[in-house]
Order: C-alpha cells, then sequence, then structure tokens
C-alpha cells in the first residue's frame, strides 16, 4: 500500500491534532508545529519524486476501489502542487513565528494552519467530484476562521464578504455535482470522463453543468466578474494568513477548472475555450488597472493575483500542450513569487512601523539596501524579467497564444505585463526611493523574516536558470492532462 | 452566576449521567442499526449541555475533567489512529480490520473509529457551547 499518497493529508491532521491535545500557544507548539510543515513537504517531494519516476498513482481508502470508493489520485499536476503546497506551508510559517502571529495569538493559529493546508492537498488529491467539494469545505471552514480571528472591524468586513461568496460558490458547486451525476450516474472524475466519451447526450447539455462548476471555480479563482471578494478581504487579516491564502486558495480554484476541463467537460472545446479566453483577456486587464489604482501594498498585490490568474485561465483556454504547460508552471511561479512578494511586503512594513500605504512608507533603499535587492527579484519576476521564472512562464503562454493565432490574447498579455511592472515601479518608488519619513528609525530585520523571502528569491532565479527540465516535466504534464486515458487507466484499472 | 432553580439543579444532576450512558448504549448500537459516533456524541454533548446551562461552563469542564478543545484532538486521533492500524496491515489506509474477542464478539477498527468520531462531536460542541456562555 503506497503511503505516499496519503501521508500528505494524514500529516497535517495528526499535527493539528496534536496541538489540540498538548496545548496551541507557546514554543512548544511552534515547534510541533514546524515539524508537521517539515514533514508535510518531506511527504510532497518524495510523493512529486514517485510520480515523475513511475507515473500516475491511484489509491482508494478503506480498500473501496474505484469508481465505488473515493479515490486519491496523484499525476504530475496533483503531485507537483501538494509538494509546493509543503513548502509555502513551511515558509510562511517560519515567517509567522515572528511577531504579530505569536502577540495577539488566542492559541488557534498553528492548529487551524495546519488543518488548512490538509483541505488544499486534498483537494489536489481528490479523484472524486464530491470529494473535491468536501476537501474544499474543510480548506474554507480553516479560512473563515483565520480570516475572524483578530476580531477587529477590518476583519469583521473582509470576513462578510469572503464567507458569503464563498458559500455561493460552495452551492453552485454542490448543485453542479447534483446535476452531473443525475446524467451520469457517477461522482468519480475519471469514470464520469468515461461514462460522457462513451454516452450519445448532447454537448451542449453536460456543458451546461460545466458552466455551473466554471461559476463556482471561477469565484474561488476570483476570475472576472467575480474577483471583488478577493481585494476586499485579503488585506485585512494578519500578513502570514494574507499571505498563505493568497499563495494557495485562488490556486486551488483553478487547478479545479484545469482538472475539470480537461477530464470531464472536454466536448466541446471550442464553446469553452473562445469562453474562457474572453474571461482570461478580462481577469488580466482589469486585475492590472485595479493595481494601478491602488495605494496599500496589500491590495495592489491582491490586484495582482487576479491578473496573474488570468493568464493562467489563458493557458488553459488555448487547450494546447504549450498553453496547458505554461499554466501550469506559471501557477507554479505564481505560488512562489506572490508568497514571496507578500512576505517582503511584511517586512517593509516592519520597517514602516506597521504601515502598509505606500505614503506613508520611503527610505528603504538607501537605509536598507539588500531588502531593496530581495523585493526586485520577485518583483521583475512577476513582470516578467529574463533570467527570472516570471519570464519563462509568461514566455511560455505568449508562444503558445501566438501558435495558435490567438493575436489579441497575446497582446493583451504583453500589454498587462507592462501593467503589473507599472504598479511594481509604483511600490519601488514610494516605499524604496522616496527619503524617508522623519520617523524612520533603521532597525535590523530578524532573520526569521528575511530566510524565507530569500528561499523564495532564489527558488524564483533557479527556475529560470533550470528552465529546461522544468519545460520538460511540463510538457509530460499536459500530456497527461490533453490525453486523460493514463490518468483514468491508473483509476479504473484494476478493475 | 444566579443560582439556578432547584428543579432545574435536580434534573440537571440526575439527566446527565442516563444521557451520557443513553448516549453510550447509541454509540455501541450503531454498526448494524441506527445510531453510531456522530448521533451519540451530540446526544452526550446534549446532556453536558443541560449541566453547562444549569451550573455553567466552568462547572461542566470540571464535571467532565478534561478541556473539551482537548477532547476534539483525542478524538481526531483516536480515528485516525483506527484508519491508520489498517495500513499498518499493509492495507489501504482507512481498511477495517475484525477480530473475535471472547463475550463481546466481532470488534473492529471502525468501532475504534466511530468512537473518534464520539469524542470529537461532544467536544466540538460543548466547546461551541461554552464559546456562547461566555461571550
Amino acid at each position: 500500500m503506497n503511503p505516499h499518497l496519503v501521508l500528505p493529508l494524514i500529516i497535517p491532521l495528526a499535527t493539528a491534532m496534536i496541538l489540540f491535545v498538548t496545548g496551541r500557544r507557546g514554543n512548544r507548539a511552534a515547534v510541533i508545529g514546524l515539524i508537521g510543515f517539515a514533514g508535510l513537504f518531506g511527504a510532497g517531494v518524495s510523493l512529486l519524486i514517485r510520480v515523475a519516476s513511475s507515473g500516475i498513482m491511484a489509491t482508494g481508502p478503506g480498500n473501496w476501489s474505484a469508481p465505488y470508493g473515493i479515490t486519491l489520485v496523484a499525476d504530475n499536476l496533483s503531485a507537483l502542487m501538494v509538494a509546493i503546497t509543503g513548502l509555502m506551508g513551511l515558509m510562511v510559517f517560519i515567517y509567522s513565528l515572528y511577531g504579530e502571529m505569536r502577540g495577539n495569538d488566542d492559541g488557534g493559529f498553528y492548529a487551524l494552519f495546519h488543518v488548512l493546508l490538509m483541505g488544499v492537498c486534498g483537494a489536489f488529491l481528490a479523484g472524486d467530484i464530491f470529494n473535491l467539494y468536501v476537501w474544499f469545505e474543510v480548506m474554507l471552514i480553516a479560512s473563515f476562521v483565520l480570516l475572524a480571528r483578530g476580531r477587529s472591524r477590518l476583519e469583521m468586513i473582509a470576513s462578510v464578504k469572503y464567507v458569503v461568496m464563498n458559500l455561493v460558490s460552495s452551492g453552485i458547486f454542490l448543485i453542479g455535482i447534483g446535476l452531473l451525476y443525475a446524467k451520469v450516474g457517477s461522482l468519480n472524475m475519471a469514470d464520469i470522463a468515461v461514462k460522457l466519451s462513451e454516452s450519445e447526450a448532447d454537448a451542449r447539455l453536460v456543458l451546461s453543468t460545466g458552466m455551473l462548476f466554471l461559476v463556482a471555480f471561477g469565484i474561488k479563482a476570483a476570475v472576472f466578474p467575480l474577483y471583488f471578494w478577493l481585494p476586499s478581504s485579503y488585506h485585512a487579516p494578519p500578513l502570514a494568513v494574507s499571505a498563505i491564502f493568497s499563495a494557495l486558495l485562488t490556486k486551488v480554484g483553478v487547478y479545479s477548472l484545469i482538472r475539470t476541463f480537461t477530464l470531464i467537460f472536454n466536448q466541446d472545446q471550442a464553446f469553452s475555450s473562445r469562453l474562457l479566453l474572453v474571461i482570461a483577456g478580462l481577469t488580466m486587464v482589469m486585475g492590472g488597472l485595479g493595481a494601478i489604482a491602488q495605494t496599500d501594498i496589500r491590495r495592489i498585490l491582491s490586484f495582482h493575483i487576479i491578473s496573474q490568474i488570468g493568464y493562467m485561465i489563458m493557458g488553459l483556454a488555448l487547450m494546447t500542450p504549450l498553453g496547458i504547460a505554461g499554466a501550469m508552471l506559471h501557477m507554479v511561479h505564481n505560488i512562489i513569487v506572490k508568497t514571496n512578494l507578500f512576505l517582503i511586503s511584511g517586512i517593509i512594513a516592519h520597517h514602516g512601523r506597521g504601515a502598509y500605504r505606500i505614503e506613508q512608507l520611503g527610505g528603504l533603499y538607501r537605509h536598507k539596501p539588500l531588502l531593496a535587492l530581495l523585493f526586485l527579484v520577485p518583483a521583475f519576476s512577476l513582470a516578467g524579467f529574463p533570467p527570472l521564472s516570471g519570464f519563462f512562464t509568461k514566455y511560455l503562454l505568449i508562444q503558445a497564444g501566438l501558435e495558435t493565432r490567438s493575436w489579441l490574447i497575446s497582446g493583451i498579455a504583453l500589454a498587462v505585463a507592462m501593467l503589473t511592472l507599472v504598479s511594481m515601479t509604483k511600490i519601488w518608488n514610494h516605499a524604496f526611493w522616496k527619503r524617508a519619513p522623519e520617523t524612520f528609525e533603521p532597525m535590523k530585520t530578524p532573520v526569521r523574516l528575511w530566510l524565507p523571502a530569500a528561499t523564495l528569491a532564489s527558488l524564483s532565479v533557479s527556475i529560470g536558470l533550470a528552465a529546461e527540465p522544468i519545460f520538460e516535466f511540463g510538457r509530460q504534464t499536459a500530456g497527461q492532462l490533453l490525453e486523460p486515458e493514463g490518468y483514468i487507466e491508473a483509476v479504473l484499472g484494476g478493475r | 452566576m444566579k443560582k439556578p432553580s432547584l428543579l432545574l439543579e435536580m434534573a440537571a444532576r440526575r439527566q446527565t449521567p442516563v444521557l451520557l450512558i443513553v448516549s453510550l448504549w447509541v454509540l455501541f448500537r450503531g454498526h448494524n442499526h441506527p445510531g453510531g459516533g456522530f448521533i451519540g456524541g451530540l446526544l452526550a454533548a446534549g446532556g453536558l449541555g443541560f449541566y453547562s446551562l444549569t451550573y455553567g461552563p466552568k462547572a461542566t469542564r470540571r464535571y467532565m475533567r478534561i478541556d473539551p478543545i482537548r477532547l476534539i484532538g483525542i478524538g481526531c486521533l483516536t480515528a485516525l489512529g483506527a484508519g491508520l492500524m489498517g495500513w499498518l496491515g499493509g492495507l489501504p489506509f482507512l481498511t477495517g480490520i475484525w477480530t473475535d474477542l471472547p463475550l463481546i464478539g466481532k470488534v473492529g477498527t471502525p468501532l475504534l473509529f466511530d468512537i473518534g468520531v464520539y469524542l470529537t462531536v461532544i467536544g466540538a460542541a460543548v466547546s461551541m457551547l461554552h464559546a456562547f456562555e461566555e461571550a
């Protein structure tokens, strides 16, 4: 029985529960939490290595084989996402050990953080559409509590928006599952794919259900026109919470879109592809323009999440191997870089005495040159400068767009990269180049703050430098996704 | 807190143990009959909630002898352990393992899992109730 698929779920659950039993605050809890995340990262990496070397893996917990029992499946995409989830958990957790999470903690943070990541890993590994819904709920409940923990007015307003939108999304998702089950009589994704390909049903009928999934996942992924909840909630909680939310939650939505639209709703590709392209283009533009209008660093970054989601949807919409590979690699790049930027904005605010508004900041280039360098790496990477990771993934996406003669979307993708650069320059001008405010006193950056940020920055550089093998992996993944026979075989093969 | 009425006080003191015993019975019959860990846990939490409405959260925690939040952790770990047992025996995670015991009959890891659910539900329901009472 292979442990690789189950460990990413067991480790965070066990850690959270041990924290419930042994006490949820203080140094001991921090050490237990750290061990848990190190274990999760290790489990994710070992899963990735196994999947990369021996192909797609599936298992049925409780010895119920598919399609009767719940299945956990890991293909390249899932395994990579689980590994990166573990890494982000570890990095953000190290960051959270400093300051704000310890000062006003009522004890729930460490345990909830693990529950959140269990939900995320579960969503990546679920091979059953209803199970995917359950993991979404695990993730959402943990995130509701994390968002509302501080009980300040700002956090409460943000939580209400977040909770309402996500509950609507869950409701639509559930209706979609119900309709799909009524049509197909199965919940296992591989089994649904087989049954749909065998059935004579009208493709439009199936796709009408697919549109419910598109709306449900679209809300989670914050695509146009359903993104408005994201910038109005992500700036409210403590920085470590914003960072992990921005790293993972929207990407679970994108992952689910990729999974369902490559595996299940692939009958009328021309229609869904056109729709997704429109959504992708508008998402990029609105996110990019929104970012320029903001003055709070965290809100600028929140709008960037949206515009970057547009790129991922663009890759999916093109439905070519290059496009899918680009979408997946862009997702990985974006998780790393966006988390990094959030962590760095926390360091900036640390030096600015808690200020996130750019007009209150300044002087960091003069007093903290290394911090300025650290900011430039992810900022340029996000905007797509060579040789950083963002250049490479955007290049793939635009290349895929040009190959399919989708001139407009490729043009938009290029233009939005410029918009990104403009708003990054805005942060740079204010926080780094402007004269320091009168009250500014230089102080040291604690190692727990800069270590995770520096690790992620070096990762972004190394992805850009090691583009060749990573691209190869991306192409292999795209092959798995676009020809789902291997996936179906791995899930239902033992029948 | 205000002294509760004598009737409520007497009822709570006698009814809570009865409900706890009934909840255990529901838990154990749950394998082949209606019942099980979740509903048993809710019944037990109902009894403890009654006690807590009468005597207050502090007295309830004394009565339970354990912090309800800690009980959530213990319950989940018990259920997880039940899942891991089949796994350590070489079967997939969560596979049930059964053995025949003299006098008691067939017992297996699903029962252990149910006990875990029972404890988790008690812990969660009681701590939610306490959060309301103490707010």
